[in-house]
């Protein structure tokens, strides 16, 4: 017997069926909101642009924007997936101020010999890192208990750890210059640089730093393999689906974007390839971004997450345990927390009491700039890293300009209330 | 002859891209109990909200006209404030406030916003009495099962001086005992003036308790019954345009060797530990055969079935699972999903769905391993998949892209059922399938517990609907409190036997 014969009701039963063309006009929709908060980003990096008399896109300051915002935007990769799976993690600005003053500790003052390595320092710090996730997420993922309040309490726990190891006020250092690498440094240039303009010579026979235009190859080349890797696989995925039979987005459309979007990146690749070439943070960023962008969209993880903050109760009984995944997740945000109190550290080339104070609040705030709920299961890693960029280039364009830091927080709160309004407004209509 | 107290003329509403309404007529005569019945989706719950302000006048096209005088409602507060109160399906109590508290919210006795709590609580005991109600005032909503519920949202309408009351599926959640007193109780109000409009997907309780019966489909009104022309085919014929020879589809069981047997099943209530709700019970499906679970409300079957899903319910679990004579270990329901073991629950929203999700993630949840090569998603093979299982299941949406809370019921329970179909189950158990959906989409529903038989599946259906176990099972268990009180084949069950065998508690009642 086949559903054929069942007497089916056809015709326009209300909630059932739309009209097909809405299916494409909703696809642009969505894709317009995930553009428009790349058109959003682009905006604001313009509008400083102009209000920094081009200071903005200096090559420098692009470098400095990168090292300033790069420990935001790892922690909000870890809290995206918070956000998602329906909790919150209040505790990461104080888990990377005690990861910062930990491994300042190991470095500099504890004689451990051999593991004061930066490398195996690093190492060690990362697997703490996870287990103070897997400590939080023990009681969030099994016990139930709230996970504002578990995080509440990891931050009170670990911004005291923190001031506590570094003796009170003082601050600890200075650090290796391997481990501040991490934050200052840049990938070495291994095919050579190439001389366009040769610097000037003054009077004493010194080179005048930055005056004419010599061009790091390397960081060249690896700009241009990512943006032909990022060209061809869009092509390829698109002749796939066409091979099956699905329809893809319009080929113009993709042609566009795919267009805008190496432009831009190969822009700001040589903007960095004119300067000291990429610097090693953003490679770390890079290689995390796409890793988190690949584990969210295609592996079953990243889907059993969506499902499990979509409806927890569905999930567990589709078979996903929750209680695991949580802890994993929770695990994953600490490991990120532990990077990004190293990040801050090799940046400052010191551990100090403050080190990650208040970054929960600007981790959160990108994840919801770049579209999350609230609610959980829903949001996407490149809105939360544009969020993320969105927030940095607004502190960067307006420190700049002199704006005081009081009021740079006040337009920082209502650029977050004003992009969540405009979301939840834009849903409703939808 | 009686005076019209309401009509709704030539109502038509339109959302982005469907019209939901068009030129619907609806006349009600004071007094009456009208009942308006049609399928899932089309457009009953959407006019009621034009009748009572949930969509704003202004946002519709047409006239209402109560009372003689023609209505603008803003909001729902406008149109309490005539008298009309309407009940969701969905009840719409806040569980950890007490009866009293709910009853008035928003609407308390209270002086310069101090309540006066002694005022609200004798006029919660007045009301609880008129609905037949014996519970205090101070009891805690969350204390009290379904039904009562319902009768405490019936009381909280009363509060509000009702002349005309709009009931949405009122027994939709309710059993049998429950939704007779509800029906008993329209009939009394019926006496005191208050004129009722049901909503309803059960035949039988319209063709018991209305006066007339207005029958809508596809956002139109298709004809309004009297008392006198009201019989089921009648009904259903004009509700799906078409006459319905049989409800049930046909089928030749052929049934195999016993694929699950369950030994001496105890379980312990998950709060209260030293409640059984499950109290020693043995059941066995075989190969090919469709077995139903007969009971009340509260007899514990879903509780059974949960439990033996991965101990999803309950603590203290014992008992022994044997698939196809072999001991197997059910306690997670990854272990269970593993033994080939699907469960497709009572409650597609809160246990069975994503909603803020689309149709094809909802699909592949229970089985990613069968769309993905170590742990990376094959994108097309999902959508294939996904596009495969909506037409087998003949889920009606624009594409597999579709939200699955823009679903109505049936559709729903078809992307639940799918989830579960590409699981690849040897034994389904469905917990009331074709709760709160419509007559076209149940019959869908009984081709595919039909169509999976004949392949071999062994199927576990519970239901609180005594004609569609008859009518779709080969033998059928009767549950009660926690027991299994009878076991009879379909062939010489009927819905005598079944309520005997509840009502006595007798063993083997056959």
């Amino acid at each position: 017997m086949s559903t054929e014969s069942a007497p089916a009701p056809k015709s326009g039963v209300a909630e059932d069926v739309q009209p097909g063309s809405r299916v494409a006009v909703s696809a642009l929709i969505t894709n317009l909101r995930e553009y428009g908060l790349i058109l959003a980003l682009i905006a604001i990096m313009v509008f400083f642009q102009f209000t920094t008399s081009g200071t903005l896109f200096k090559p420098v300051n692009l470098s400095n924007l990168v090292q300033q915002n790069s420990f935001i935007i790892v922690m909000a990769l870890g809290m995206l997936l918070v956000i998602v799976s329906g909790h919150i993690d209040l505790s990461v600005g104080s888990v990377a101020g005690f990861i910062g003053a930990l491994a300042a500790m190991m470095m500099v003052i504890w004689p451990l010999g051999p593991f004061s390595n930066p490398l195996v320092v690093s190492i060690i710090c990362l697997i703490i890192g996870g287990g103070i996730g897997a400590a939080q997420g023990y009681w969030i993922a099994y016990h139930r208990i709230p996970s504002f309040i578990v995080t509440l309490a990891g931050m009170l726990i670990f911004r005291g750890i923190c001031q506590a190891l570094l003796g009170g006020g003082s601050s600890v250092g200075p650090l290796p210059v391997g481990f501040k690498a991490l934050s200052s440094g840049f990938i070495p240039d291994l095919i050579g640089p190439l001389v366009l303009i040769p610097p000037t010579v003054n009077a004493a026979g010194k080179t005048i730093v930055g005056s004419g235009l010599t061009l790091h190859m390397t960081t060249l080349v690896i700009g241009l393999i990512a943006v032909l890797a990022y060209a061809y696989f869009g092509l390829r995925a698109r002749r796939t689906r066409e091979q099956h039979g699905y329809e893809a987005e319009p080929f113009p459309l993709f042609v566009v974007k795919t267009l805008v979007t190496s432009a831009l990146a190969l822009f700001l690749v040589y903007q960095f390839a004119s300067y000291r070439g990429l610097p090693i943070v953003l490679m770390v960023m890079g290689v995390l971004i796409a890793l988190f962008v690949f584990v969210t969209k295609r592996m079953t993880i990243g889907r059993r997450i969506y499902a499990m903050g979509g409806n927890a109760k569905a999930a567990q009984l589709s078979g996903i345990k929750t209680e695991r995944l949580t802890l994993m997740v929770f695990v994953n945000m600490g490991v990120l927390s532990a990077l990004g109190g190293l990040i801050i550290a090799a940046r400052l080339g010191q551990a100090v009491p403050a080190a990650g104070l208040g970054s929960e609040l600007d981790v959160i705030a990108a994840v919801f700039i770049g579209g999350a709920s609230a609610m959980g299961g829903v949001g996407q890693v490149i809105g939360a890293v544009v969020g993320g960029f969105i927030m940095g280039v607004m502190n960067n364009g307006m420190s700049i300009m002199g704006v005081n830091v009081d009021w740079q927080q006040v337009v920082k709160g209502l650029v977050l209330l004003g992009a969540v309004v405009f979301d939840v407004y834009n849903k409703n209509k939808g | 002859m009686a005076s019209t107290i309401l009509e709704m003329r030539d109502i038509t509403k339109t959302f982005p891209g469907v019209k939901a309404l068009s030129n619907v007529n609806l006349s009600v005569e004071e007094g009456e109990i009208h009942a308006v019945v049609g399928e899932n989706g089309a457009g009953k719950s959407t006019l009621m909200k034009v009748l009572s302000g949930v969509y704003a006048s202004g946002t519709y096209d047409g006239a209402i006209v109560y009372r003689g005088e023609e209505c603008h409602f803003k909001g729902i507060h406008d149109s309490e404030h005539k008298g009309i109160v309407i009940i969701h399906q969905e009840l719409a109590l806040v569980p950890m406030l007490s009866i009293a508290e709910n009853i008035f919210l928003g609407n308390e006795h209270a002086k310069f916003g101090v309540i006066d709590w002694n005022a609200n609580e004798t006029r919660t005991s007045a009301l609880l009495k008129k609905v037949g109600l014996k519970e205090d005032p101070k009891t805690l909503i969350t204390n009290i099962g379904v039904g009562k519920q319902q009768l405490v949202e019936i009381a909280k309408a009363l509060s509000k001086e009702v002349k005309l009351l709009i009931l949405d599926e009122p027994t939709a959640s309710l059993s049998e005992k429950d939704s007779q007193a509800l029906l008993d109780l329209l009939l009394e109000f019926k006496q005191q003036g208050i004129t009722s409009i049901l909503i309803s997907h059960k035949l039988n309780e319209v063709n018991r308790v209305a006066d007339k019966v207005t029958i809508i489909r596809d956002g139109r009104t298709i004809e309004t019954l009297a008392k006198k022309d009201i019989s089921e085919d009648r009904i259903i014929t004009s509700m799906v345009g078409r006459s319905l020879d049989d409800r049930y589809p046909p089928r030749e069981p052929k049934i195999g060797e016993t694929v699950l047997q369950v030994k001496n099943w105890s379980v312990y209530h998950p709060i209260h530990a030293e409640r059984q709700v499950i109290k020693g019970i043995d059941i066995d499906v075989r190969k090919g055969e469709v077995v139903g679970i007969a009971g009340l409300m509260g007899a514990g079957r879903t509780e059974f079935a949960m439990s033996l899903f991965g101990k999803s319910y309950g603590r203290h679990i014992t008992g022994e699972v044997l698939l196809k004579g072999k001991p197997i270990d059910v306690s997670s329901v990854s272990k269970a999903v593993d033994h080939g073991i699907a469960y497709v629950t009572e409650d597609r929203k809160t246990y069975g769905l994503n909603l803020i999700d689309h149709i094809k993630h909802n699909i592949t949840l229970a089985n990613l391993g069968g769309v993905s090569r170590h742990a990376v998603i094959d994108d097309l093979r999902e959508l294939a998949v996904a596009n495969d299982y909506k037409a087998k299941t003949n889920i009606r949406s624009s594409s597999v892209y579709q939200m699955t809370g823009n679903l109505s019921g049936g559709n729903q329970q078809k992307v639940v059922l799918s989830k579960w179909l590409f699981a690849n189950p040897e034994v389904l158990i469905l917990d009331e399938p074709t709760r709160g959906i419509d007559v076209g989409a149940k019959y869908e529903i009984y081709t595919i517990i039909a169509r999976l038989a004949s392949e071999g599946k062994a199927i576990i259906v519970i239901s609180s609907e005594m004609p569609e176990l008859l009518g779709i099972t080969d033998r059928i268990y009767v549950m009660n409190e926690g027991r299994m009180v009878g076991e009879m084949a379909a062939s010489d069950a009927s819905q005598e036997k079944i309520m005997r065998a509840i009502v006595r508690g007798e063993g083997k009642a056959s």
